[in-house]
């Protein structure tokens, strides 16, 4: 059986974490559509995370970010 | 977790100068990717490009880099694989660039069959220049140069470099971006002249002239025309009709003409 803080320290552990640049970023949408968790959202003319948890990791937005803005790591 | 693009990034290049929206970054990254997958050296690597926004990516990427004149990036290219055969040489460009002004340096280079691999992004306008209608500009369409529609049909670029005898042809979407890094991998290691078009958007100058009202709306086009080829061969032509077949179209092995050249300097020179 796994204790209770075993499982929070391997969820800690998995959890992805989104960035935005904001100065790469040029505001075009694309993650913000393209995120099938509505993690992102338009702040002026930049994305911004605006929901971190959400994030399931697949990478839908650093895949298709033409400006090199958006990057998931663990 | 994520792929690690700034290794192969040129310092303090970042942003680029792509519009919002404009599909060529992510090309870019499948390219960046697929070279990487390939395991190209930086030093061994050779990317050359004409004019136009797409030919702007060699200015990005920490390679051994050529930006030439417009339409003679092909050109560049066969002259770098002819002095240095062992270099991986990549020529990247656009529609406009790739089919019109370079468009003779184009066939010939298929018809040669040099190991280059060719990377044509094609996003159906002269982006750069302001939009006027290029050779793949659809009929009908609305440019600069065309604000009644165009009168053109336009080329289909693989078939045209089939024809023209290039032994790998590919064809991918921006919107399709996992699968441009495998589809230029595969280029990269044919030996041979490879072609991929890459069917990109332009939301700046063709979007907003032709009744797509985001980025987002350009890139379910894309999504919605796409069909891959394995689907394709199951469906009539009344139900291709309006689509674009995606992935490796054409692959054969004939002989590289670089290699060629050298058996045939060594030939004469043994005497």
């Amino acid at each position: 059986m796994i204790s209770s803080f075993e499982r929070h320290g391997a969820m800690e552990k998995k959890k992805p974490v989104v960035l935005v640049n904001e100065r790469y970023c040029k505001g075009c949408h694309i993650c913000v559509e393209f995120c099938p968790t509505s993690v992102f959202e338009m702040r002026g003319f930049t994305a911004v995370v605006k929901n971190p948890e959400a994030c399931i990791a697949c990478m839908q937005c650093e895949l298709r970010c033409p400006d090199f803005a958006v990057t998931v790591s663990q | 977790m994520g792929f690690d693009y700034g290794k192969y990034i040129r310092p303090g290049k970042l942003p680029h100068i792509w519009c919002p929206g404009c599909g060529h970054g992510i090309v870019m990254k499948g390219l960046i990717r697929a070279i990487d997958s390939v395991g190209f050296s930086k030093d061994m690597t050779s990317i050359v490009s004409g004019i136009g926004c797409a030919s702007r990516l060699p200015g990005y990427v920490d390679f051994c880099t050529l930006h030439t004149t417009h339409g003679r990036g092909v050109a560049f290219a066969t002259g770098i694989k002819m002095a240095k055969p062992e270099m991986n040489v990549i020529c990247v460009g656009g529609d406009g660039d790739g089919v019109a002004i370079g468009g003779n340096h184009f066939i010939h280079a298929c018809r040669r069959n040099i190991d280059i691999t060719y990377l044509i992004m094609n996003n159906n306008i002269y982006g750069m220049t302001g939009g006027q209608f290029s050779p793949t500009t659809p009929t009908g369409a609305k440019a600069s140069t065309t604000p009644y529609g165009n009168p053109d049909p336009p080329f289909d670029i693989a078939k045209l470099a089939i024809g023209a005898g290039a032994t790998f042809v590919a064809r991918g979407t921006a919107f399709h971006a996992a699968q441009i890094d495998k589809l230029l991998a595969e280029a990269m290691r044919h030996k041979g002249f490879s072609v991929v078009e890459i069917l990109d958007s332009c939301p700046t100058t063709y979007g907003r002239r032709n009744k797509y009202k985001s980025v987002i709306e350009m890139m379910n086009h894309l999504k919605d025309v796409a069909v891959p080829l394995s689907a394709a061969e199951k469906m009539t032509a009344e139900q291709l009709r309006g689509k674009v077949i995606t992935g490796v179209l054409y692959k054969e092995n004939k002989p590289e003409y670089a290699s060629e050249y050298r058996k045939l300097v060594e030939r004469v020179q043994a005497g």
